[in-house]
């Protein structure tokens, strides 16, 4: 540190707890911001170039492997957008079996992220595993509500990660009753872990720092938007559809970087749970619009610390949501049905939300109806450019009354908070952030 | 004195290392037993030797080998966590273009003529294709498949804890479908690569009314010309086989075509 003002160069190497690898590197000097870099040391895996060749059915199950939090999106993105290619119309029994599959994953994402990968920061310690010590009632929950949350995905999806049941037009093994059966109850009795879940949360000091970007999302004219939509902003524009998703996410390369990074109608925008919950909260259930009033979350926020206090009033709203499509299933049963289909010349694109935020994938198929380009757009780098906003405007609010090491945990914490999911981000490798 | 256990990540989806955290029946008792000193995806601690090692993902770059290198140096026991590891999995697929090549597909032109010559993009960008760890170091113990499958993660773990040795028979996927009793998937109209897989998933796939693609990697010793033959008498085409044995199993002898 000199005089006059601050001298720092932050550098933390492989950020603990994200999914992925990525590096912070901040320097000021006399109290100005020199840099600010967000550098990504993930080695390419280059998923949109070898699925080439691949024959339609089998895009889904591979490309699940961008990630494991998120497979299970990646899955049906995947699918819906296979299925936009070929021309496959799916039942809505189909429909209701992917929305709980995808629901299942909300669940589990956001627990594991506001419980293991969040609430250490707020509670000063480096990790969940001394939590198991001070605070064991804390950590048995956490533990508790994931399994159920895995169990979910499991009994719709086959197994927790990298489900094979869910293919193009339907299931190839459905789900059964006694355990969808066994799946309602336990939900059901979840209700006190969750109310736990929402004091916990309201013990957490939340940085106080605002700043407005645009708010970007899928919204569906009769419920919360989570497996289907179309996308909205919260810039107002009109809704556009999942085919036309290059007019949303503008992908573009910043001079003397090869990243792709995203941008609507200003310089960056925000997707995940805080982005749905400002621009849906009307179609929360009332337990999740409760729970948002009980942890002080007023939309529209634009404190980004926020994104952790929306995943849980999302996980209120999956639980409640969920409840109700459990019934439904038990109520009519499940039919089993044709899942064959033929593979043709054709392209299409399909839009999911997942737990950090909207994924676009694109798939277009050749005469011989196999594989031949393939395109997707990650939550984590239509958000990166955004975090890159919030860390210029943040850190010289923070440099005059924080020291290094409080400067660094709460840049930290904001890549944190937006749950970054490097593995996923595909077009992400050396994203530089020069000031 | 409780076992040094650390977890690292090379390029991989990082779903193994959440299927260690999804052993939550068993998690805390296991952390009990065990001094846990990295796990970067779940803690923000390090330390500097290990008694045991799990390490996911695939080896692609000098500064992966160099690092891998490191943490095989300062280990006791090295565990190649999940298929990644053990095989290359699904990324090995793109061992069959050249890296320039999907660089200008992923990320255009420019950007790949940039990672040719811009010396400082060489560390992060120096991609020369996808590897099994043991390709690069020794290997002491396999935990196979995509995702890997937690009652093995827990026999080694408790092997390792009685100071006996894991044992992972070599046997194929077909022989745990029998025992499950499902009906062929060539019954179906389908085809496997049940015969040819190492066991070790209880079939998990076909008993959930799919197919075996192989993601834990082919046996040692499995009739690989038998299977093709078997195939190809299924009206397989050529280029859908040679795509199929490339889904998981990209770097071995079977996708590579030898």
């Amino acid at each position: 540190m000199s005089e006059g003002g601050k001298t720092y160069t932050i550098d933390v190497n492989h950020v603990t707890r994200v999914e992925g690898h990525g590096r912070i590197h901040i320097s000021t000097r006399q109290g100005t911001v020199e840099t600010v870099e967000l550098c990504i040391t993930e080695a390419n895996r280059f998923f949109e170039s070898l699925v080439k060749g691949m024959q339609p059915h089998d895009i889904p199950w591979i490309v699940s492997r961008i990630c494991g939090i998120c497979c299970v999106g990646h899955q049906l993105t995947a699918i819906k957008a296979v299925e936009a290619a070929l021309g496959i119309q799916v039942s809505p029994q189909t429909v209701l079996l992917r929305k709980l599959l995808t629901e299942s994953q909300f669940i589990q994402s956001h627990v594991l992220h506001v419980y293991f990968l969040a609430v250490p920061d707020f509670l000063g310690v480096k990790s969940v595993l001394p939590l198991a010590k001070s605070h064991p009632e804390v950590v048995k929950r956490a533990l508790r509500l994931k399994k159920l949350a895995n169990d979910f995905t499991a009994v719709f999806g086959g197994r927790m990660l990298h489900p094979m049941t869910a293919t193009l037009k339907g299931w190839r093994m459905l789900p059964k009753l006694d355990q969808v059966q066994q799946v309602y109850d336990r939900l059901r009795d979840a209700r006190v872990d969750l109310e736990e879940t929402i004091r916990v949360a309201q013990t957490l000091t939340i940085p106080p720092y605002e700043r407005e970007t645009e708010y970007v999302c899928l919204r569906h004219p009769d419920e919360y938007a989570l497996y289907d939509g179309q996308v909205v902003s919260s810039d107002g524009p009109p809704p556009v559809p999942a085919a036309d998703y290059r007019h949303v996410t503008n992908e573009f390369t910043v001079a003397h970087s090869t990243t792709k990074w995203s941008k609507w109608h200003r310089e960056a925008y925000f997707v995940g749970a805080l982005a749905r919950v400002n621009n849906n909260f009307d179609q929360l259930s009332p337990n999740a619009k409760q729970a948002a009033a009980d942890l002080g979350l007023k939309v529209p926020c634009y404190n980004p610390y926020m994104n952790n206090v929306a995943q849980v009033v999302e996980i209120v709203h999956c639980a409640d949501h969920c409840l109700e499509l459990l019934q439904q299933v038990l109520d009519t049963g499940l039919t089993e049905e044709d899942i064959s289909y033929t593979a043709r010349a054709g392209r299409g694109a399909g839009a999911c939300e997942v737990p950090r935020g909207v994924l676009f994938h694109e798939y277009e198929f050749d005469e011989n109806g196999r594989c031949c380009k393939a395109d997707a757009v990650i939550p984590t780098s239509q958000n990166i450019n955004n975090i890159e906003q919030d860390m210029k405007t943040f850190v010289p609010q923070m440099l005059p009354g924080m020291s290094c090491e409080e400067l660094t945990l709460h840049m930290e914490m904001l890549l944190r908070a937006y749950d970054p999911c490097i593995s996923c981000s595909v077009h992400m490798l050396d994203v530089q952030f020069v000031d | 004195m409780k076992p040094k256990i650390a977890f690292f990540d090379f390029a991989s989806c990082e779903g193994c290392q959440l299927a260690v955290l999804n052993c939550e029946d068993i998690l805390l008792d296991i952390l009990e037993l065990v001094d846990l000193v990295e796990f970067r995806e779940a803690i923000s601690e390090k330390a500097l030797r290990y008694d045991v090692a799990f390490v996911e993902g695939s080896i692609h770059r000098d500064e992966d080998i160099a690092r891998l290198r490191d943490i095989r140096a300062r280990s006791t026991y090295l565990v190649a966590l999940g298929a990644c590891a053990c095989n290359g999995n699904v990324q090995a697929r793109s061992n069959f273009v050249a890296p320039a090549v999907n660089y200008a597909e992923v990320y255009g032109e420019a950007a790949r003529n940039r990672v040719q010559v811009d010396p400082e993009h060489w560390p992060l960008w120096a991609h020369t294709r996808v590897r099994p760890l043991d390709a690069v170091v020794k290997v002491d113990a396999q935990l196979r498949g995509c995702p890997m499958v937690p009652s093995e993660f827990l026999h080694l773990v408790k092997s390792l804890l009685k100071g006996t040795q894991p044992d992972f028979p070599a046997v194929a996927v077909c022989t745990e479908c029998k025992k499950n009793e499902n009906e062929c998937v060539f019954d179906r109209g389908q085809t496997c690569m049940g015969q040819i897989t190492w066991a070790g998933c209880n079939s998990v796939c076909v008993n959930n009314g799919y197919v075996c693609d192989g993601c834990r990697g082919i046996l040692p010793d499995a009739n690989l010309a038998a299977h093709l033959q078997l195939l190809r008498e299924h009206k397989v085409a050529e280029a859908d086989i040679r795509s199929r044995y490339r889904l998981f199993c990209g770097a071995e002898p079977i996708g590579r075509g030898v």
